[in-house]
């Protein structure tokens, strides 16, 4: 008796106090935000004074911007380099590369995909778009892997690099790509350098990244014994650290080469050429069907590419090697002999053909049937669509913006902080602060809030589906199998191809940005929850099933607990890809952030507002990685955009 | 396993070493492709496949493409593909070569300083980009209208002017107000203001008005006519920001509201406008350079001079027929000989 009351009599159970702690706070926030609501809101003013300033900014670059167009024409040539060659090539030639790169690679089955997925570039009509974006690709991720491989060794080797480096790569992660391409007009004029560039900074954090997490994965007892061997720091580096890090570089490889195509796409928007442009131009005529075509086109360059790099990434892995690999002689024989057979149909596709002209007779697009489609869903459907949207938006996301928006800002700012410290600890929660005040200084605060709720919103929903499909697609191989190529079209596919059913169906308003978001935010969620539920060790399992566990203790007692950092991961990912829709949603409708970005990309006289609500958003972003990093107590990691 | 990997090595070499012999192979020179007689020119490519149906052996749209390079822009709309379409036509035809580039207007300005565009054949105004390219930098020179008429204004299904006939005169909007409510507009009715990049400042004409609506901005011109065709399909109730010529236009019918009409000048104080949007006479803008040296391709560009109802007509062609801008463009100048031969130099 004595023993137990103890306690009790003197101070409070922890876990109760704390309750009460929370209890308590929440009181006072809902007492603040009841006595104070509707004032200190910053309400929106487009007239800001540091938009203007912004706007001095642009004429000055705009004056002295000679002095970079070195960089400009040197990436321009080099742009022109790739094309020359693709286009001398021509289509034949470009098959056979792409059938012989997938044979060394893989075998027949590589080279079998290789050699569709770019025949039916040409077969859907268009190859010269195509070409044109593979070029703009290859030389954004020619210059990524230049600058980004060394950069990620070094990264790697240096701790001190890594803690400077790595909140850059962050913000440049972060950072919406929209958000940059009107600074990029700014510095590099319209066309082909500036597509590069924009990519270049889009594609080249996962180089570095993943290149320094190859060579600090590296054993260290493997380092040591080297060095103890007397290897020079350099022997060290070429001989051990680079060889065993291999693998991890050719994934490094292959991600800078997903991420870039998206990205040319979408900087046909500063006047690059490729497939981005066609999409642009169906959209003008709100032709779905011409836009999925271009679309499908992306997917399965990416798809191609994507597998073709895996492969090779294995291949360059010397513990990967096949048995009957070990004959050298054979193995020369046979790469001489692909080698031979490619340089032979590139000679004879030039002699026999016109290679620049895919054969027209071949052609076929799914334009006229995806709009018959389209038209039928957006007009069976759109009664059905906008009463969901209305009643979402009435239940959900106007309570929600509007406590956002009336609540005094130092009150939301206050609440921010003091949720960071508790997920995360003190560091998020000073960078948290720092953010929501410098967007108060930015003048956006009002944008910003409504974009919060967006952001919010669209996490919350995109958590839930990716989780629970997640969960399913774990559960059975079937599924997993069935669901990866939409996962991986949803991830590909530009999202103005599917902007314009979204309208039809939802009303340009914020629900359509949300719905945009959460499509393209969903699949890698799935993947890392997936992934994680998977990789739950067998014994544990077996461990609970023996003392008689059901299926759903199980599921909420094992598989959940034991996968808690995927699924941390995985929500910090969705964050980070919502926030990345963000301006899109401004194209549809949403306003706030997204369209004060769109507008300055468009009107010079709003510029300092664009490039203000851009840093806006980056902010929002940093506050909301730090918050959600932090709760998983480790950095986050690239799984996500692993295709 | 180190000569393993050396060989590897190797057979990459020898694979890129290939590519690039092939890229300097067989052709020798640059650009082996323009030289080959076989060959044609890519921007001509999508035209020759497609042999004309009609009788008019003439319009190929095609030609040797040695005259040199033309670089036409084209503005994100369909009539401006028109334009665009109908002289690149024209062009190919003379034997240049022609080059086409998708951009936002202000973009497009751009291009005349880095050589990227060569003639803007369809300019909605913009007097602040006309004084920094033309009268600051003078890379840019004033090229005459196209003949064309942009009409700026307030549209609403023509269902709603059956419906509710007085909608059309502004002074009644405010009794209609809560037709056009939506979730975006709270206790307003919603106006759907446009793409960002196009002139629009509807935001103060409401205030100055006094009307009781909001302005929700679609955020782009493809979520613009989505929302028109769907007032248009299912009967609901829509007012935004719309012109003409368009060729949505002739695939429904708009109705324009009634604005205080326009009066020179009245439109100075963008923060005080209180009229309708000014009737814009379309230009042409060639860049400087191309002026003084692009000799009869500029003389053709000059002379370029058609009405509404044929950028419709070509539009409508490429939207709603579904004919791609090179069959449209033929046939136009197919059907249209006295037209285009006026142009010619």
């Amino acid at each position: 008796m004595t023993a137990i009351s103890l306690p009790a009599a003197g101070r409070l159970d922890p876990l109760v106090a704390r309750r009460i702690l929370v209890v308590g706070v929440l009181a006072v926030v809902a007492l603040l935000y009841i006595l104070f609501h509707g004032q200190w809101t910053l309400p929106h003013d487009k007239d800001f004074p540091l938009f203007k300033t912004l706007n001095g900014l642009k004429e000055t670059v705009d004056e002295n911007r000679t002095v970079l167009d070195p960089i400009r024409l040197a990436i321009a040539t080099l742009v022109d380099v790739f094309n020359t060659g693709i286009s001398i090539l021509g289509w034949p030639g470009v098959l056979a590369v792409a059938g012989g790169l997938g044979l060394i690679f893989g075998g027949p089955r590589l080279a079998f995909l290789c050699v569709t997925g770019f025949a039916s570039l040409g077969v859907l009509g268009l190859w010269d778009a195509s070409m044109a974006t593979l070029g703009l690709m290859l030389a954004a991720v020619l210059i990524s892997l230049l600058v980004g491989i060394p950069l990620g060794i070094a990264v790697g080797r240096s701790d001190r690099l890594s803690a400077f480096i790595t909140p850059i790569l962050d913000v440049m992660q972060i950072m919406p790509t929209f958000a940059y391409l009107a600074p990029m007009t700014l510095l590099f004029l319209i066309g082909a350098p500036s597509s590069t560039i924009a990519t270049l900074i889009y594609a080249i954090p996962p180089a570095i990244r993943i290149t320094s997490l190859g060579i600090r994965s590296v054993d260290r007892e493997t380092v040591e014994a080297a060095t103890s061997l007397g290897s020079t720091r350099w022997q060290v580096l070429t001989k051990v650290q680079l060889p065993l890090a291999r693998r991890t570089i050719g994934i490094g490889v292959n991600q800078t080469i997903m991420m870039a195509l998206s990205m040319v796409v979408i900087t046909g928007l500063i006047g690059a050429p490729g497939l981005g442009r066609n999409i642009l131009q169906a959209l003008s005529k709100v032709d779905v069907g011409a836009s999925f075509d271009a679309g499908l086109a992306i997917v399965i360059l990416a798809i191609v590419l994507d597998r073709l790099t895996e492969r090779a990434g294995e291949w360059m892995d010397p513990r990967s090697r096949r048995a009957d690999d070990d004959d050298v002689r054979r193995r020369r024989i046979r790469y001489g002999l692909i080698v031979a057979g490619v340089a032979a149909i590139v000679v004879a596709g030039r002699v026999m053909t016109n290679p620049a002209l895919f054969p027209k007779a071949l052609a076929v697009s799914f334009r006229v049937p995806v709009n018959n489609i389209v038209h039928w869903i957006t007009g069976t459907f759109s009664g059905l669509t906008l009463a969901i949207k209305d009643a979402f938006t009435v239940v959900v996301l106007n309570p929600l913006e509007t406590v956002l928006t009336e609540a005094p800002w130092w009150l939301v700012v206050a609440v921010v902080v003091v949720l960071a410290w508790y997920i995360s600890g003190r560091r998020a929660s000073v960078t948290a602060g720092v953010c929501l005040g410098l967007v108060v200084v930015l003048g956006l605060w009002n944008h910003s809030m409504q974009t919060l709720t967006s952001v919010l919103v669209a996490t919350l929903i995109t958590l839930v589906l990716g989780v629970s499909i997640g969960i399913l697609s774990a559960r059975s191989d079937r599924l997993r199998t069935g669901l990866r190529p939409f996962l991986d079209a949803a991830q590909t596919m530009p999202a103005f191809v599917y902007l314009i059913p979204a309208i039809a169906l939802f009303a340009p308003s914020r629900f359509t940005a949300i719905v945009a978001a959460v499509i393209y935010a969903v699949p890698p969620v799935i993947r890392l929850v997936d992934s994680g539920i998977r990789s739950v060790s067998a014994t544990a399992v077996e461990a609970a099933t023996a003392c008689g566990s059901t299926e759903r203790q199980l599921l909420w007692k094992v598989r959940l607990p034991l996968s808690r950092r995927a699924l941390l991961v995985a929500s910090n990912q969705g964050i980070v890809l919502v926030l990345a829709m963000v301006v899109i949603g401004g194209l549809v409708g949403a306003g706030a952030l997204g369209y004060d970005v769109v507008t300055g990309f468009a009107q010079g006289t709003d510029f300092g507002k664009g490039l203000a609500a851009g840093t806006a958003i980056v902010l929002i972003g940093i506050m909301l990685d730090r918050i959600t990093q932090g709760a998983g107590g480790r950095r986050k990691t690239n799984v996500a955009e692993a295709g | 396993m180190q000569r393993n990997g050396l060989a590897r090595l190797f057979a990459g070499a020898v694979i890129m070493s290939l590519i690039l012999t092939a890229c300097s192979g067989p052709g020798g020179s640059a650009a082996p492709s323009t030289a080959a007689p076989a060959s044609v020119p890519p921007a001509t490519a999508g035209q020759t496949a497609v042999a004309s149906p009609s009788s008019a052996a003439a319009v190929t749209c095609s030609g040797a493409g040695d005259q040199g390079t033309v670089k036409l822009m084209i503005n994100q709309w369909v009539g401006a593909q028109a334009n665009v379409a109908v002289v690149q036509c024209l062009l190919q035809q003379m034997g240049y070569k022609v080059e086409t580039n998708t951009l936002a207007e202000e973009v497009a300005w751009q291009g005349f300083d880095t050589g990227e565009v060569d003639v803007i054949l369809e300019n909605w105004g913009h007097p602040v980009l006309e004084t920094k390219y033309i009268t600051d930098k003078k890379v840019a020179q004033d090229a005459g209208p196209n003949g064309v008429t942009g009409i700026i204004g307030w549209y609403v299904p023509g269902w709603m002017v059956d419906k509710y006939p007085d909608i059309t005169d502004w002074n009644n909007l405010n009794k209609y107000a809560d037709l056009f409510k939506t979730t975006e507009s709270g206790d307003k009715g919603q106006f759907l203001g446009s793409d960002p990049t196009f002139v629009q400042y509807d935001e103060a004409l409401i205030a100055n008005l006094k009307l009781n609506y909001k302005d929700v901005f679609s955020g782009s011109e493809a979520a613009t006519i989505t929302a028109f065709q769907q007032a248009d399909k299912n009967k609901t109730p829509l007012i935004g920001y719309f012109y003409d010529p368009q060729w949505l236009q002739s695939e429904i019918k708009l109705v324009q509201i009634k604005l205080p009409a326009y009066t020179a000048g009245c439109d100075k104080d963008l923060k005080a406008v209180a009229c309708d949007y000014p009737p814009y006479i379309l230009n042409k803008i060639v860049a400087t350079k191309f002026a003084t040296t692009g000799g009869k391709a500029y003389t053709l560009v000059k002379n370029f001079q058609w009405s509404n109802q044929d950028q419709n007509q070509v539009a409508d062609y490429i939207t709603n027929k579904s004919m791609s801008p090179e069959d449209a463009a033929k046939k136009w100048v197919t059907d249209n000989q006295a037209k285009w031969s006026a142009w010619m130099p």
